[in-house]
């Protein structure tokens, strides 16, 4: 028996076995634990030391019953809920039992140990309050123990959000060689608990080489058809199913699950024969029904595992396919040229960057180009911030665009899923540094067919460097689907035979070489009058010859015009139902300028118009807009007026005044926090149109007053009041720096000497986070004694701000705003 | 609109039982609750809501946060039925820990309680997130619709609940949760540990035990034997 078990650990690997058998799972052990006598509350980890015969049974029973692979009983096994030296010796005393098990088993079959993983229970930032990387760690720790308590795999399960999942994955690849497997767990609806589909999991999983995925728990085997069917039809390693015995219910005081052992076996066996290789049970499950299956699986022979070559990304909530309808990738987020784009990351304005995105995705675009890359601005961190940033609001999938691997890294590590990567190219130098990256974090690489020597002005040689990088990316593991060629499109004005190398080109990639394709069409136009024209009908040439992608301005109606047509007539749009909606949203596009005329013309006549007019008699149509929060009508009067207006004329003598009465009726309790924030927004619209006439001009459109600290405390994660008060500021021109919330205390110190600020406003909701709040003070005092601290929440009063020697208690924004201009007048005195 | 009560009525004729989830369709809108969690006066709600008042930029707010919403709801709650027995100073004698006065009181003459934590998911948290960063005045009227949404699910099921220990003789007390009066917060890590709602529901604690997703609810509803 001991020989027995000594040369399985030497010479079958499980990689190898399951090439050709499939894999049986071990069952429930949570359940058989308490049968056993684990008392609610008790964790099961103990149980290896306290009571490792009853283990070893439960484990034995399950290889004897036909199980080639036993989970290790270190489900919870983690940092979190035990010390070091304690984590070690339950880790350690779950493989000998284990190891005992399967040397007292009389199965003749393979058998292997698994280290289990299973969720932290944290929920990661930006929903949670648990940092990434610090999950990552974590992780590692159970890692490190498990690989040297000789486990032979790596088997993480019930994983309920996408970010966690990759989190351990990270972990379990970084700190072992083992093979990994990885398991999520599923709601009836088919998706994780925090939104991602399997297609999804599947990009993500796979692009990190994850070397069986698929799911468990939650369900039994027949709610769990539709997801598996979504694995089999987008995997390309093999797909793993764990489900539970169906419900439980109690029957006498006992729990029992409504699927038994030969339904449940006959519905395993269903989806085997459908393509699922590595079959076992989750809660409810025991011995008998693992026999079951595996009689079942002893009868059938595994289907045959392909590769679905499937060029695909993916966001945390879904994955986007490219190859068959184009793909839009929206380039807006880019410095490039554009000097509002470029004070906003000078300013780390990541509102504005956030609106941008999400103005692109309204607008149609599938994946979002992100840039931030400026001399000036430490890119790799301010990549970081805005991928966490971005995909905490948008679920597009992001390319990431930087020629910093340093930046390129720390985004894909950020990234929560399958990134699109932007770019490598020909050149030895960059093939060795990006490639790598790839091949650990997954991605989907956009490959520019240039070299050492340049961009080639024929299509021959462009395929040519197209053929190196393909061969080159192979030998890092990256196969040619997840390459996709941007050929280089080339302005025509310098050389009339530009446009046709690049079309012949991408014909040639694509057709030739079957790789998909990507552009940045508009450099086509580049030096030409009314460059639309061009670079659309470029664009739609390209189209033709088998372009996959383009990096396109989603805000152009002849480029959008072009897509929806072009899928239309190529047979991508089903009754034309995409083109029909777009042209009924076509009106709204007409351009601004005509619209606002339009809303000029007929404004003043409605009764409520009238009625606010004999309220305040002297306010101006501007005035009346924001009044009553009109966002659009605020933005286009605000254009017509910079026409002849200067930007701070009308900040002071419109947007003020405005606000300034709404703030008064909000003091006065005639009008509500609703209305004052959506008069708050309406002034916002304003605020940016005036920011981009100001951004052209020489002192860069910079806020007016004096700089304003905010922050919400440590340990504390309700903004929402201080985001509110913070937009009221911004409306009065302070130059708000929002440091967010749960700040450590250093962080808001060190922000408010580098600004020098003269105003601090920290906000709390919670009690028990108040401590936090009078230790940033009692920092600020000594480090910033020049600052003064207004305070704000719902748990605060004046006294309590008094006791933690606050300069003042703000009940509300305005509040806080009548404060702030207090200070700046006896600053300016 | 689905009813579990009959489902319900079974645990407590049993006794008690395991955890069991049970998923809901949406309960009809309470406007005026949907503005008074948004930020306006209680009074001016209800007029607004039943159209004696007209509000009509705020109104069509509600409407579209709906909109939102729509979709990205998924509504669960998570029970378990315990038999309880108190000690010899009166207190409840409950799978947590916990020693409040004010408990006492709700459960006094009950024999079981019925635990449970309802949510309506992650995906509010997400539309909140969106927007609080690009649109402040959405995002407010998100927070106050997601807390309608979530207060009208365990309304559903406290419901429920009722009329199934009516049918079955019982009396329900009015449900009190963690964080009310002297029920300290610190009793959610085991409450929600007993229902094992991070793993079947995504509910976790962050260090401040405060619950995501954030429109949930946890509460312990005394049943008492007529």
């Amino acid at each position: 028996m001991l020989w027995l078990a000594v040369t399985q650990e030497k010479n079958v690997n499980i990689l190898d076995y399951m090439k050709d058998n499939f894999i049986i799972l071990d069952g429930g052990m949570g359940t058989l634990l308490q049968e056993a006598g684990l008392q609610p509350g008790e964790l099961p980890e103990r149980w290896n030391v306290t009571h490792p015969e009853e283990i070893v049974r439960i484990q034995k029973a399950y290889f004897d019953a036909g199980s080639n692979v036993v989970l290790a009983n270190t489900f919870g096994a983690n940092g979190l809920k035990f010390d070091d030296e304690e984590l070690e010796k339950l880790i350690n005393a779950a493989f000998d039992n284990a190891r005992r098990a399967r040397s007292e088993s009389s199965s003749k079959k393979e058998m292997f140990i698994a280290l289990d993983i299973g969720s932290l229970g944290k929920l990661l930032k930006p929903y949670g309050d648990y940092e990434f990387e610090d999950a990552v760690a974590m992780y590692a720790k159970t890692v490190r123990y498990g690989v040297k308590a000789g486990a032979d795999l790596i088997f993480i399960e019930t994983m309920n959000d996408s970010y966690d999942t990759k989190a351990a994955l990270l972990a379990a690849k970084e700190n072992s060689s083992l093979p990994v497997f990885v398991s999520n767990a599923y709601g009836s609806d088919g998706k994780l608990m925090t939104g991602a589909t399997p297609a999804a999991m599947v990009a993500m999983l796979e692009g990190m080489h994850a070397d069986a995925i698929g799911a468990n728990c939650s369900l039994g085997p027949d709610q769990l058809i539709g997801v598996m069917e979504e694995y089999i039809k987008y995997a390309s390693v093999p797909v793993l199913l764990k489900p539970n015995a169906g419900l439980p219910r109690t029957e006498n005081g006992k729990t029992v699950y409504d699927v038994f052992p030969p339904e449940f076996a006959d519905s395993v066996e269903k989806l085997m024969e459908k393509g699922v290789r590595i079959v076992g049970g989750c809660c409810g499950t025991t011995p008998d029904y693992i026999r079951a299956v595996s009689e079942k699986a002893d009868k059938l022979k595994p289907v045959l595992l392909t590769d679905k070559n499937l060029s695909v990304v993916s966001s945390y909530t879904h994955a986007v396919i490219f190859g068959h309808s184009p793909i839009l990738i929206g380039e807006r987020i880019n410095p490039t040229g554009k000097k509002r784009f470029q004070q906003a990351l000078r300013e780390n304005d990541i509102d504005y960057i956030l609106g941008e995105g999400l103005k692109q995705q309204d607008a149609g675009v599938q994946v979002l180009d992100v840039n931030v890359g400026l001399p000036e601005i430490d890119e790799p961190a301010m990549l970081i911030n805005v991928v966490k940033e971005l995909q905490a609001v948008s679920d597009l999938p992001l390319q990431l665009d930087t020629t910093d691997t340093v930046a390129m890294e720390a985004g894909l590590r950020a990234y929560n899923g399958k990134a699109m990567v932007n770019s490598v190219n020909g050149k030895e130098e960059v093939m060795e540094a990006v490639f790598p990256l790839v091949a650990k974090y997954g991605g989907f690489v956009v490959a520019l067919t240039l070299d050492e020597d340049g961009i080639p002005d024929n299509a021959e040689k462009r395929i040519e460097i197209a053929k190196k990088i393909i061969s080159k990316a192979a030998e890092y593991g990256i196969a040619k689907k997840d390459l996709i060629f941007d050929p280089l499109a080339m302005t025509i004005s310098a050389d009339t035979k530009a446009a046709l190398a690049t079309m012949k080109a991408v014909h040639g990639i694509r057709h030739g070489l079957g790789v998909n394709t990507s552009l940045g069409v508009s450099n086509v136009s580049f030096g030409l009058p009314v460059r639309n024209i061009i670079t659309s009908t470029f664009f739609a040439l390209c189209l033709e010859e088998g372009l996959s992608a383009a990096i396109m301005n989603p805000y152009s109606t002849e480029m959008m015009n072009v897509y929806y047509a072009f899928r239309a007539l190529h047979d991508m749009d089903e009754n034309c139902m995409d083109y029909i909606s777009y042209t009924d949203k076509l009106p709204a596009m007409v351009p601004a300028g005509s619209q606002a005329a339009a809303a000029k013309g007929t404004a003043g006549g409605t009764p409520a118009d009238a009625s606010n007019a004999v309220d305040k008699p002297a306010t101006s149509e501007l005035q009346t807009a924001i009044v009553r929060g009109l966002k659009e009508k605020t933005g286009h009067l605000t254009k017509e007026l910079l026409k002849d207006s200067k930007p701070l004329e009308i900040i002071q003598n419109e947007v003020i005044p405005a606000l300034n009465t709404v703030g008064e009726q909000f003091e006065k309790k005639k009008v509500y926090l609703p209305q004052l924030l959506m008069a708050a927004d309406a002034a916002k619209a304003a605020f940016e149109e005036v920011k981009l006439v100001m951004a052209e001009s020489e002192d860069g459109g910079a806020p007016t007053r004096c700089p304003f600290v905010i922050a919400t405390v440590h340990g504390d994660i309700h903004d929402i009041g201080k985001n509110i008060v913070k937009l009221i500021l911004e409306n009065y021109g302070f130059a708000v720096s929002d440091l967010g919330k749960d700040v450590p205390e250093q962080a808001i110190v060190d922000e408010v000497i580098r600004l020098h600020a003269p105003l601090v406003g920290l906000s709390a909701l919670m009690t028990t986070t108040v401590p936090a709040m009078e230790e940033t003070i009692k920092l600020l005092r000594e480090q910033a004694p020049w600052a003064k601290v207004c305070v704000g929440g719902a748990v605060l009063t004046q006294e309590y701000a008094d006791s933690i020697g606050a300069d003042r208690y703000c009940r509300d924004a305005m509040e806080t705003v009548r404060y702030a201009e207090e200070v700046e007048a006896e600053l300016n005195k | 609109m689905r009813e579990y009560f009959d489902k319900i009525l079974v645990d407590i004729k049993g006794q008690g039982t395991v955890p069991q989830y049970l998923e809901y369709d949406e309960p009809p809108v309470e406007k005026a609750e949907a503005l008074r969690y948004s930020g306006y006066p209680a009074d001016r709600a209800v007029a607004v809501a039943s159209g004696k008042l007209e509000d009509e930029a705020v109104s069509a707010m509600v409407d579209k946060v709906f909109e939102l919403m729509k979709g990205q709801l998924v509504l669960k709650v998570g029970y378990k039925i315990v038999p309880i027995s108190f000690d010899e100073e009166g207190f409840p004698i409950l799978p947590f820990e916990q020693r409040s006065e004010q408990l006492k009181g709700n459960l006094e003459g009950c024999s079981l309680a019925v635990l449970f934590a309802a949510t309506v998911g992650s995906g509010i948290d997400r539309l909140i997130r969106r927007y609080e960063r690009t649109e402040a005045k959405t995002a407010l009227f998100l927070q106050g619709c997601g807390a309608e949404r979530a207060e009208s699910l365990t309304n559903a099921f406290n419901n429920d609940v009722k009329n199934a220990a009516e049918l079955a003789g019982y009396k329900a007390h009015p449900r009190f949760s963690p964080g009310f009066g002297d029920l300290p917060l610190t009793v959610q890590t085991e409450f929600l540990a007993l229902l094992d709602a991070g793993r079947r529901m995504g509910i976790t604690l962050n260090e401040s035990l405060l619950m995501s997703p954030s429109k949930s609810v946890t509460a312990i509803i005394g049943l008492e034997k007529l």
